[in-house]
């Protein structure tokens, strides 16, 4: 058994785990965070992506004790904050919006590689959309919503910037 | 999809590393992981213990001498892809890590990791063979140097020994004007390859072309570096390219699987490999012409 402490969503968490425990399950099994989804436990499917220190990385290709002092965030922790704690966030709504999720799956970690790609990228193409959810497997859309999707959230989070540098400037 | 039990440690130092691995037979060296923990999921692999590189901070370096890139063992995929140094001086290789996984497996995969796994389509281990890349490997306290060019044997089999630990990886700066190309078939956008070909080509003014460098991958049991020096001195014209690729694919044997027959991976890479060749032609007349 191995010590592992790590910052989850904000929260330091630190607790005692086999090294064999992939982070994965230790997100879903020991922290209890299931919005993490177990797809094909072998990195291909993109099911369990999460952001470590703001990067996607698949949760299953990782041991939970490899994770010792990282910062992640996990689905649970990309909705609203402050006073719109309980809200969707700006992606997960153009999600809902796009009709960009069926069986909702894959959507978890759809949502948080669109938010690594538009934390470095705030003006995506179509193109570099797809690049970046290349390694995300959806059986049912066809993923054709879901660029949609991330497309409306760019955008949006664009305006946002725009006015927030707009009410800098009158203030 | 669970690995089967093994003890886990954390070595400060190279040494202590190559410690670790000459005190149990079946302890593996765990860099980034993106290729090592699906096979201790499917329980491909079943070590005893494994030794995590990740803190040990001399093999996180990136850094450019007078004639070479080094690049450290833990350097991630996608900091080389970001990385000026790899773009400016080791421009084959900045191709091929686009190709490389997902950026998601990008992220935490290694550039010496997928040298030491030696996956046969692995595009990382195409352009170091491809352009003799020098593996540097911490023995019982000494550097082992390997000329990658020779470093593969078979599908994940390299003449690497047991007890080393990979601690970085040396590539040649490209000359100023000099001339890439990096082609692969897969059958989905970063899927395991069935053909790929590697090439670069060194020209310096006054002497015209020095040197060039062509290797292919996924159709054989490793990446073969390929013998196309009868061009250097032609004009490099299609036919010719043509030409010395074929004569240069007979030597290669290529394997058969459920994917692809070996036929089909010869006539892909030899097809690759001409491109591959004539990208890095191409190039070279656009920089000229500039």
């Amino acid at each position: 058994m191995n010590d592992v402490t790590l910052t989850i969503n904000g929260k330091p968490v630190s607790g005692v785990t086999e090294p064999r425990v992939t982070l994965l399950d230790y997100l879903r099994d020991v922290a209890g965070l299931k919005g993490t989804h177990a797809g094909c436990e072998h990195g291909v499917c993109g099911a369990c992506t999460v952001l470590i220190d703001g990067i996607a990385v698949r949760s299953c290709l990782m041991l939970a004790v490899q994770a010792e002092g990282v910062d992640i965030t996990t689905i649970e922790g990309i909705g609203g904050s402050g006073a719109h704690a309980g809200e969707l966030g700006v992606i997960q709504d153009a999600f809902c919006e796009t009709h960009g999720l069926q069986c909702g799956y894959c959507t978890p970690g759809m949502i948080l590689t669109a938010e690594a790609l538009l934390s470095v990228n705030i003006d995506p193409t179509e193109h570099e959309v797809r690049e970046a959810i290349s390694g995300n497997i959806c059986r049912c859309t066809g993923y054709v919503q879901i660029v949609e999707a991330i497309l409306l959230a760019a955008k949006r989070l664009g305006q946002r910037n725009d006015a927030a540098t707009s009410d800098t400037t009158v203030a | 999809m669970k690995p089967v039990r093994f003890d886990y440690k954390r070595p400060a130092t190279i040494d202590e590393a190559c410690g670790l691995l000459a005190s149990d037979d079946n302890a593996r060296i765990l860099a980034g992981g993106q290729s090592l923990i699906p096979m201790l999921s499917m329980r491909l692999s079943r070590p005893s213990l494994l030794i995590d590189i990740a803190h040990i901070p001399e093999l996180t370096a990136l850094v450019e001498t007078e004639t070479h890139i080094e690049i450290g063992a833990m350097v991630r995929q996608a900091v080389a892809q970001k990385s000026e140094l790899v773009k400016m001086h080791i421009p084959l290789l900045a191709k091929a890590l686009g190709y490389v996984g997902h950026p998601p497996t990008r992220a935490r995969g290694t550039v010496g990791g997928s040298v030491a796994h030696a996956d046969p389509s692995a595009e990382i281990a195409l352009v170091a063979a491809t352009l003799g890349a020098e593996i540097t490997y911490r023995v019982e306290g000494a550097d082992e140097v390997f000329d990658a060019s020779d470093f593969f044997i078979g599908p994940m089999l390299t003449i690497a020994p047991p007890t080393g630990c990979l601690t970085r990886l040396s590539f040649a700066k490209a000359p100023v004007v000099c001339g890439t190309g990096f082609h692969e078939v897969a059958p989905r956008k970063s899927d395991y390859a069935l053909a790929s070909a590697a090439a670069q080509i060194n020209f310096t003014a006054g002497s015209g072309v020095t040197s060039i460098h062509l290797g292919v991958g996924s159709v054989g049991d490793f990446p073969e570096r390929l013998d196309v020096d009868l061009l250097c001195g032609t004009p490099l014209d299609d036919a010719a390219i043509t030409d010395a690729v074929h004569a240069a694919m007979q030597m290669v044997e290529t394997v058969e699987d459920l994917h692809a027959t070996a036929a089909y991976r010869k006539r892909v890479a030899t097809e690759l490999a001409i491109r591959a060749l004539r990208d890095a032609r191409d190039e070279i007349s656009k920089d000229l012409n500039q």
